[in-house]
């Protein structure tokens, strides 16, 4: 299988090159050959035990290397699932920046919002020193296999002392006549001092089959804020896998929040690496699963300095044949002393059929530390519905009480309060069963080419 | 086997001319009423009749079986009737799932309420009273409608404001969640209240608190139905009737002067009747 994209990229080289303008051709072809080296991680891979990769990259896609040429006004055909935000909106069409004429936009304050592959050709200055430093392709094949292909995605630039005053929604759109792989690639980077909240939201506009593999690289400077919330809802025939990778500096604050509320296969991978003392780190996630979806989220949490913080709250629904994951890695260098670090992994089974694997996993070199992990699975609370119950309370409606309140310890972690409103409005119709496709979307995705 | 009817038990009883002489309405009928837990039988053969205005008390040592009489009528699905019938107005209320006995006026107060994280006190009532409300042809409360009669309802019981801020019994002390328990009771309304060991873990002056809700909500269209352990409560909530459920039976029904005799004699010579009785 992994032969079949070495191939690929040796036949297409001279395409991508020709296409890729500021992305460095060497560090393509290292790529590749790391690919080649380590191939899909496979099952002996045990942080990749319970999502089948290789499977995933099976079907034939199509793969684009140039931006669609799409007249359509996408800003009309998407309507947005959060009215009242307030929010700048960057579209990603296809793994490409949604440009509408103008690929690299200038803000007040020097803010650089735009296409990250014509950021590395007209501000190498700002973009090289960051771009492939904080994910790391030698030491993920996946990383390497996106690095070898990425074509384009979003760069958002804050220099110092600056920052977004509303939040930042960068809307991922894949829409094509074709199946389709995506492998696009984000940086963001944020200097001293700035501060941010984006939104991710990953959506489908046609029913075909789409798998996405890419990688945001996010640097988060000395005192940096940024919250970075991720609302993922797609349809079934859609498979993710995404590579997050932070790098936070002294006295920074980064907190991620990925909501799944509808998908095919999902992976989620987060990667922190606290550089420097007095970082604090909150992964927050929540996961609603039930049919055949299987939605597994990766954590690591390297804490190379000391006095830091960080916290991991995962909460999951499973309902069906479903199946979850959760791995939280805990690691904690010699040089971290003082370090606060907490794991938490939470999960509901609705069905007898529905599967969690939950796995801690804390590696610590530290001898002044205090770290934590919790793991619960379990069913709906019997007595807590009875108890419902016997106060007139339909089952149907217990059983929603119950579940949003679970999940409610998640959403409440969102400070933008229109995005907190939006997700709990969307939380709930998820759990009346009514979210079977992406909301508000105009394209009327069928369950017919969802079968499989 | 001995089997007491409480009809025979109480037709001299002048209390009951009283109440019969104001055509009160059969409530609760239950019959030859047997039920296992998990394949082992709890309750065996159990006949009794609530009428409304009444109040009635059930007493047994731990284990009788108390528990499973009140949550058997409040419909825990993992009750299995084995024989009998429970009528409720002349319906069959075996068949109906706890919240349609909850909507047509059943209310168990829970000798062990459950804590509900993140599901608030005033969310949970507010579903609950409104579900009530439709299942009665009535629209829903408005916000403050609703805030307004739960504030009415918390004074009746005296029940402490800041608690319907929290989560459902969550962090609540002992005597918080049986307080809580009468709280849901005065919101509820309703027909038939159960109070499973609504005094067990009470201090005196919470004891007192619970039985003047009690009280205040008693009128002569609803029925109580008090099961304790000890006489204490009844000191506050005069029962109509006292029965004694030892081992699954009820073997002994009387008047309320039953719960003095029981609290001077503890429950062993009911003990040593019943066993004497058995070899019979």
């Amino acid at each position: 299988m992994s032969n079949n994209f070495i191939d690929l990229f040796y036949q297409n080289e001279t395409t991508l090159k020709r296409m890729s303008r500021g992305f460095p051709a060497d560090l393509r072809e290292e790529a590749i050959e790391v690919f080649r080296s380590t191939g899909f991680p496979d099952k002996k891979n045990e942080q990749y035990r319970y999502t089948r990769i290789e499977q995933l990259f099976e079907p034939a896609y199509n793969m684009q290397f140039s931006p669609s040429n799409i007249n359509l006004n996408v800003r009309d055909l998407f309507t947005c699932d959060v009215p009242d935000l307030n929010a700048r909106l960057e579209i990603v069409l296809n793994g490409f920046y949604f440009s509408q004429g103008q690929e690299l936009k200038k803000l007040p304050q020097g803010i650089i919002t735009g296409s990250l592959s014509k950021a590395l050709e007209t501000c190498p200055d700002i973009v090289k020193p960051y771009f492939s430093r904080v994910a790391d392709h030698r030491k993920d094949s996946l990383v390497a296999l996106n690095t070898a292909f990425a074509m384009d995605g979003l760069f958002i630039y804050i220099p110092k002392g600056t920052g977004f005053d509303n939040p930042l929604q960068v809307v991922h759109l894949p829409m094509t006549g074709l199946d389709t792989l995506l492998q696009y690639r984000n940086l963001i980077i944020m200097e001293e001092d700035t501060h941010a909240e984006i939104i991710i939201c990953d959506h489908t506009l046609s029913p075909f089959r789409f798998l996405t593999n890419s990688v945001t690289e996010i640097y988060a400077g000395p005192n940096a804020r940024l919250q970075y919330v991720r609302v993922q809802n797609e349809h079934l025939n859609s498979n993710l896998i995404t590579n997050l990778y932070i790098h936070q500096e002294a006295g920074s604050r980064v907190t991620t929040n990925t909501i799944t509320l509808h998908g095919g296969i999902i992976r989620n991978n987060t990667h922190v690496t606290l550089n420097a003392p007095h970082c604090e780190n909150n992964t927050f996630g929540l996961f609603f699963a039930d049919k055949n979806q299987h939605v597994d989220n990766y954590v690591r949490i390297d804490h190379a300095q000391s006095d830091c913080n960080s916290m991991q709250l995962f909460k999951g629904i499973l309902d069906d044949q479903a199946t979850g994951a959760f791995n939280g890695h805990i690691l904690v260098r010699p040089e971290g002393q003082k370090t606060n670090a907490y794991q938490l992994s939470k999960n509901i089974l609705l069905s007898d059929q529905a599967k969690m694997n939950t796995k801690p996993q804390l590696e610590i070199y530290a001898d002044d530390v205090r770290c934590s992990h919790g793991a619960t699975t379990g069913q709906l609370d019997d007595s807590a519905m009875f108890y419902m119950r016997s106060r007139g309370i339909s089952f149907k409606e217990a059983r929603l009480l119950i579940l949003y309140a679970f999940a409610f310890e998640v959403i409440d972690k969102i400070s933008i309060k229109p995005l907190k409103e939006r997700i709990n409005h969307l939380v709930d119709k998820r759990l009346r069963g009514e979210l079977s496709r992406c909301n508000n979307c105009s394209v009327n995705c069928t369950e017919v080419h969802q079968g499989k | 086997m001995t089997h007491y009817s409480l009809l025979t038990f109480f037709s001299s009883d002048s209390r009951l001319t009283t109440h019969d002489s104001r055509n009160l309405l059969v409530m609760l009928q239950i019959k030859n009423l047997s039920v296992s837990i998990q394949g082992k039988q709890i309750l065996y053969d159990i006949n009794l009749e609530i009428k409304t205005g009444e109040v009635h008390a059930i007493m047994g040592p731990n284990g009788s079986g108390k528990s499973t009489l009140a949550t058997t009528l409040a419909g825990r699905e993992n009750m299995e009737v084995t024989h009998g019938s429970v009528t409720y107005f002349g319906e069959n209320l075996l068949e109906m799932p706890p919240e349609e006995r909850a909507r047509k006026g059943i209310f168990l107060g829970f000798q062990y309420p459950v804590e509900i994280p993140g599901v608030s006190m005033v969310n949970f009532m507010k579903t609950a009273v409104n579900e009530q409300r439709k299942y009665r042809g009535l629209p829903p409360f408005s916000a403050a409608d609703f805030l307004k009669f739960m504030r009415e309802k918390k004074d009746l019981v005296s029940f402490d404001s800041q608690l319907t801020n929290r989560s459902v019994n969550e962090g609540f002390s002992g005597g918080e969640k049986k307080k809580n328990e009468i709280f849901q009771m005065a919101m509820l309304e309703p027909v038939l209240a159960i109070l499973d060991e609504t005094d067990s873990g009470l201090d005196i002056d919470a004891l007192r608190i619970v039985a003047n809700g009690v009280n205040k909500l008693k009128n002569q269209n609803n029925a109580t139905l008090v099961i304790t352990h000890y006489q204490r409560l009844l000191d506050y909530i005069i029962p109509d009737f006292v029965h004694v459920l030892y081992d699954g039976r009820i073997v002994k029904s009387s008047g309320k002067e039953l719960a003095l005799i029981l609290e001077e004699k503890g429950y062993d010579w009911i003990r040593k009747e019943y066993s004497n009785g058995a070899g019979m």
